[in-house]
């Protein structure tokens, strides 16, 4: 029993364990703090998401853009660089799908292809803006992603506020062209005598229809996968991960530890920007002002170290993060227990792998006093 | 006349607007100073502006809003001192967490309080008294005195500096913080409690975090609101950078970052300047200083490192 809890308390999966665990248990506490019920709360926050096909196929499309934002800080911390500035990058992926899916009208297929090849690319310099900075001036990448997103954020609302961009009467832009679309089902289609007659014929169908679940899922996927053989099988890979490890070997290595930091954060920001504008393309169609960030790159940094900064881990984090959140609207309007709960949770979920570092210590203590 | 008032009108909100930068700055220039990095001061800011604004609301002193504020920030600072000094963990990922819970557990608060809204309630009953009136100079009969008009948490923000600055490099204590912050091995091989003074340093730093937010609150937005902080507490660890690790140096920093938001309320009449575009401002020159002078300051050398007893 011993020698099992000291093995397993090197694992760096147990820490995550452990800290979903705590992470729970804070949020228990923090609502019967509140007076409310916590097994209720979470009674309701577990049916909330799985009461049917329908909210669960909800949790997945709402993962997709933590998930990439996940991905784009897990890939960045792996080669060494804290990209803290994922939001910014996914905003200005936004902002490029919104203009590009309504100035530039293109056939079908073809539309959406290009919107996510120039956010992907917009998004990458914008991310090496920060890797440039660290490069050439020794500027602190957390310091400058932060003040980059809060210039990423005024963007947004600049370019929303603009007299030509701005719909009349509203706060946001014109919804862009069907052909940028990449939902399964169109909106419209679920109330078609088509749709009602397929939707009769196979309820499954359903929770495809009636959510916004698109091809979005699918390039999930596809850059999950494509990241970690970039990681893992290849030489820039291998290259971008010696950094991480240890900079100065790297350098000492001979590798251009300074192109591959600019690389890094290029595919870094870029995937944060396909993230931002699939959101677009198969969710909100179009930008609005906000009066404050949305925070996907904040839910991404949490996505990555519950990950442990692992590509095909951030799936599953996202999922959880993700269901959590769906989950905490219901413990709001059903229980009146403030959302923020989620927060205050996934604050303390963090925290704890913070402290995750001290485990293996406390593991080769253990193993001493035998 | 007219151009005295504006100019008189942007000091007094540049001053407005760097007390909290400083307070927060200053937090980060001890706690930085002793070798642990904090990048939760902004969560620690916010937590500490939503406990001066429920205190506030509730007890009708703003005082107690000001020291309330504080606890709240020490409270956060506590956890921070604990994953980063006794744990050893990784202190980034740490103020990450700290911003999350310091913004989550603030709005629940309000939430919980104020019936489901975001924000509190308008909190200010009596105000924090300003110098001028202190000082019982009646401006009512000249626009001139009350543009210049200033908070006294501004005198407070200077007077901090310098007490800090003194602290920092006249006293035992401060040389001792100082080492812990460039050598901790060689200082403990001295006697000096490394872990104890990284805690006590920490924690100041929660403190001052927490005074900055309530500032914000107290006499900038009165009242409590989820984005009352925004990106303030990474603006001033900007300024410890570009002050180079300093108290003055920092001040002098906030101050200017300070101006630049006051330019974004003063400027915002001009119709060919789109207000999102002068509310960049203090982030967009934020990063214009760095590149100009982060080349010529240098960090602790033991920043951001645990420290292992024994280690050399």
């Amino acid at each position: 029993m011993r020698k099992f809890v000291i093995q397993a308390l090197k694992k760096p999966f147990t820490a995550v364990m452990i800290a979903i665990l705590i992470g729970f248990l804070v949020g228990a506490v923090t609502l019967a703090l509140g007076g409310f019920d916590p097994g209720r709360g979470y009674s309701l926050l577990i049916t909330g998401v799985t009461s049917n096909t329908r909210r669960m196929a909800q949790v997945l499309v709402n993962a997709v853009p933590i998930i990439m934002t996940g991905l784009a800080v897990s890939f960045a911390v792996r080669t060494g660089m804290f990209n803290i500035g994922a939001d910014g990058q996914f905003i200005m992926g936004q902002v490029t799908g919104a203009i590009l899916g309504y100035y530039v009208p293109m056939p079908a297929i073809i539309h959406p292809l290009f919107i996510m090849v120039c956010a992907f690319v917009v998004g990458g310099l914008y991310a090496s803006f920060a890797a440039y900075l660290k490069n050439r001036f020794g500027i602190h990448e957390v310091i400058s992603s932060i003040m980059l997103n809060w210039n990423a954020y005024y963007f947004m609302n600049f370019i929303v506020n603009m007299k030509s961009v701005k719909v009349p009467g509203s706060q946001h832009s014109p919804e862009i062209f069907d052909t940028a679309k990449i939902t399964f089902f169109s909106r419209e289609f679920r109330t078609t005598a088509e749709g009602e007659a397929l939707l009769a014929k196979h309820p499954w169908l359903e929770s495809v229809v009636r959510t916004d679940a698109g091809y979005a899922i699918l390039v999930m996927i596809a850059v999950t996968l494509l990241l970690w053989v970039i990681l893992k099988y290849t030489r820039i890979g291998f290259e971008l991960r010696a950094v991480g490890y240890n900079y100065h070997a790297a350098e000492f290595a001979a590798m251009p530890v300074k192109r591959n930091a600019l690389l890094s954060m290029f595919i870094s920001g870029g995937t944060a920007a396909l993230g931002g504008a699939m959101l677009v393309m198969s969710t909100s169609y179009f930008i609005t002002m906000l009066g404050a960030t949305e925070g996907y790159g904040w839910d991404g940094i949490s996505v990555a170290l519950i990950a442990g900064n692992h590509p095909i881990g951030c799936i599953f984090a996202g999922l959880l993060y993700s269901a959590l959140k769906l989950g905490g609207t219901e413990i709001q309007s059903r229980m009146g227990a403030p959302t923020e709960i989620i927060n205050i949770m996934i604050g303390a979920l963090v925290l704890c792998i913070a402290f995750a570092p001290a485990l293996p210590r406390l593991a080769e203590r253990l193993e001493r006093k035998e | 006349m007219n151009l005295l008032n504006t100019v008189l009108l942007t000091v007094s909100i540049s001053l407005m607007y760097s007390a909290p930068l400083i307070f927060t700055a200053l937090g980060g220039v001890i706690t930085q100073r002793a070798g642990v990095d904090n990048i939760g001061l902004e969560g620690m800011m916010a937590f500490g502006a939503c406990g001066a604004s429920i205190l506030c609301h509730f007890t009708g002193s703003p005082w107690i809003g000001l020291v309330v504020g504080a606890l709240f920030g020490a409270t956060l600072a506590i956890l921070h001192a604990f994953i980063s000094v006794t744990a050893k963990g990784n202190q980034l990922i740490s103020g990450i967490a700290i911003n999350f819970i310091g913004l989550g557990v603030g709005v629940f608060l309000t939430r919980f309080l104020f019936n489901g809204a975001a924000q509190s309630n308008s909190t200010i009953n009596e105000p924090l008294p300003k110098l001028l009136g202190l000082l019982g100079i009646d401006k009512s009969k000249s626009r001139l005195l009350e543009s210049s008009e200033i908070d006294l948490t501004v005198i407070f923000a200077f007077a901090f500096a310098v007490l800090i600055w003194f602290v920092l490099y006249k006293t035992r204590i401060g040389l001792r913080v100082r080492a812990c912050g460039e050598h901790p091995g060689a200082a403990d091989t001295l006697g000096v409690n490394v872990t104890r003074i990284r805690y006590v340093a920490t924690i100041l730093s929660g403190v001052m975090a927490g005074l900055g937010g309530a500032v914000t609150s107290l006499t900038i937005s009165y009242r409590f609101t989820p984005t009352v902080i925004s990106g303030q507490g990474f603006i001033a660890l900007a300024a410890v950078i570009f002050g180079n690790w300093k108290p003055i140096g920092a001040t002098l920093a906030c101050l200017l970052f300070g101006f630049a938001q006051a330019l974004t309320v003063v400027l915002a009449g001009i119709p060919w300047l789109p207000t999102q575009i002068l509310a960049m401002l203090p982030y967009a020159l934020t990063l214009l200083i760095l590149v100009i002078f982060v080349e010529r300051s240098t960090p602790p050398k033991a920043l951001g490192q645990p420290y292992f007893k024994g280690q050399a």
